[in-house]
């Protein structure tokens, strides 16, 4: 499978302010926690290594 | 009990009195590699001289867990039932974070195999039972307090000089094998040097002696309240040993460290009471690195002079028997002239992927249990919080990926994919109960053809093994077909395997394992 990089959720605006409301009230420290047990959960729950790789190339562009 | 550190006798060497012939092969430093590597050299039929600094074995446990596949090493050069008899004999490991537990494994989870999958005994131990073993052996000549001050090699021997209690001399071998350690002189003298990572981190650890009825497991702790913040593990040992491992974190100072009084209120944190001795202490940090190549022309390393791992997987010393494994028969087919010594490439090749494959699982294990600052605490954190709530993130949870024998990647080794992926070239041959015995017991020192479920055909200098078809060996090596022929290289492991074959396909993969790869 190839990583989808075009819309692929259904109410993207509803799902994107969950995300924040997860982060609500938390430190810095807090967050990045939760955004580590939320990758390992995700990229688990995805499964393929090809697209799990991709995303982190794409994740990567423009960082180094 | 304390084990009793009883010298070895030191005799005068010939070559103080008058120049000794030319050896086969000599090898330097008598811990467990280098005895193992003369006493597989004897069994393949070659003399040697195994020249050690020291006359007591060493001191502590140091390395404690042998492998299945160590087991069947030791088992071939005489010593192997001797190990499991004394050794505690475990197969489950647990981890904990904090003080639940999250992931335990079971490295032998199928029987019919002769060895365990691991037993626990101390490096001093193995080491008295080899040196007893050598010493009744006429083919390996013994030599304590014998110190190598210079190596040199020319084009057709190795030239080595002696420090002995009675003066020095000169030796002179076909080939040199330095088993000489992580500290390696040998290597110092030839100006080579180890390539890849060390970590910042240390780790207290001690054997102590206490009467307690544990079960025989590892166990692995990540932030145990006993020890907050940082790692802990504990195996079970014969003499009412046991050996804690306890990570101190790069800052700890090693000599206030390894103080009784700093290292007694740690261990009775750990082990809940006072009713302990404490056997010995060291403080240890260590590196996961290798030399680029094994073989320098006649000097060729094996074991710990040739890489280092971290202690967390049993990667070390099973590490060095392997190399010995895949050492000992090609080296006494070169010296015999059976073989071109290109066939030594051959042993360089599949170690050095050994060893990489020891130093990326020990290394991933070392980052895991001392992250970096950053996103590696963070996922590691996450990880750890994770396996408390989920089954996936158990599997992540690395406190040691135990040695596993290495499958070498042989290319162009005859296969067929009706057979089952545990026997498949490049494997150590499965064990399997026969007859009375086991088939471990009858492969191995020499090539063999197992011919399973069809008759062999004839090959010249190819020893057949033709036992009766059981379940086991059926699941181990047929897998989908209902016969199979297997040739098995003298370490046991499988050269190439068909369902049928003519005696020129197997003429030419018994070829290949004494001329290099086809």
């Amino acid at each position: 499978m190839t990583l989808k990089t075009d819309l692929n959720i259904a109410d993207p605006d509803t799902l994107y302010a969950a995300l924040l409301a997860a982060h609500k009230g938390l430190s810095a420290e807090g967050s990045a926690a939760l955004n580590a047990e939320l990758i390992l959960l995700l990229m688990n729950h995805v499964g393929d290594a090809e697209v799990i790789r991709a995303a982190l190339d794409l994740a990567r562009q423009g960082k180094v | 009990m304390p084990y009793d550190y009883k010298p070895f006798p030191y005799e005068a060497p010939p070559g103080l009195k008058h120049p000794e012939p030319r050896h086969r092969v000599v090898i330097v430093g008598a811990g467990p590699i280098g005895l193992a590597m003369a006493l597989d050299l004897a069994g393949q039929g070659v003399a040697s001289v195994l020249v050690d600094d020291n006359n007591v074995v060493s001191v502590g446990s140091r390395a404690i867990c042998w492998s299945k596949r160590s087991l069947e090493i030791l088992d071939r050069i005489g010593v192997g039932e001797q190990a499991v008899d004394m050794g505690v004999t475990w197969k489950v490991g647990r981890t904990y974070h904090r003080d639940e537990e999250v992931y335990s494994f079971d490295l032998l989870p199928e029987d019919g195999h002769k060895m365990p999958a691991f037993i626990n005994l101390q490096q001093y131990h193995i080491e008295e039972m080899l040196v007893r073993r050598a010493l009744e052996e006429p083919l390996v000549d013994l030599r304590f307090k014998n110190r190598v001050t210079a190596v040199e090699q020319t084009g057709d021997h190795v030239y080595v000089s002696i420090e002995t209690p009675d003066g020095t001399y000169a030796l002179n071998a076909e080939y040199l094998v330095a088993c000489d350690g992580a500290k390696s002189p040998i290597r110092s003298m030839m100006g080579l040097d180890f390539e890849g990572e060390l970590f910042e981190e240390r780790f207290l650890i001690a054997d102590i002696e206490m009467t307690a009825e544990m079960p025989a497991e590892r166990w692995f702790w990540f932030e145990p309240t006993f020890h907050p913040g940082q790692s802990a593990l504990l195996h079970k040992q014969p003499d009412n040993i046991y050996r804690i491992d306890l990570q101190l974190g790069w800052d700890a100072d090693p000599d206030e460290e390894r103080k009784p009084e700093k290292v007694i209120p740690r261990i009775r944190k750990v082990v809940g009471h006072d009713d302990f001795r404490l056997d010995w202490v060291s403080i240890y940090s260590f590196q996961c690195r290798r030399l680029a190549k094994f073989v320098h022309g006649r000097v060729i390393f094996a074991g710990d002079s040739a890489h280092v791992v971290s202690p967390f997987g049993a990667r070390g010393g099973n590490g060095g028997l392997q190399d010995v494994d895949a050492l000992g028969w090609r080296l006494a087919a070169v010296v015999e002239g059976r073989a071109a010594p290109a066939i030594l490439d051959e042993y360089d090749r599949e170690r050095v992927h050994g060893a990489d494959e020891n130093i990326l699982n020990s290394s991933r294990t070392t980052r895991f249990m001392t992250p970096a600052d950053g996103a590696e605490r963070q996922f590691r954190d996450a990880v750890l919080s994770l396996a408390g709530k989920t089954g996936f993130a158990r599997a992540l949870v690395n406190g040691g990926r135990l040695s596993k024998p290495c499958v070498y990647p042989l290319p162009g080794a005859p296969d067929h994919p009706d057979l089952p992926e545990v026997s498949r070239p490049g494997a150590v041959a499965p064990d399997a109960p026969l007859g009375n015995g086991w088939l471990t017991e009858a492969l191995g020192g020499r090539p063999v053809l197992l011919a399973l479920g069809c008759a062999a055909p004839q090959i010249d200098g190819l020893e057949v093994l033709a036992p009766e078809l059981t379940e086991t060996l059926a699941r181990r090596y047929l897998g989908a077909a209902r016969q199979a022929l297997y040739l098995v290289r003298p370490d046991q492991v499988v050269a190439g395997r068909w369902v049928e074959a003519d005696a020129g396909a197997i003429a030419a993969a018994l070829g290949a394992i004494w001329g290099g790869r086809a």
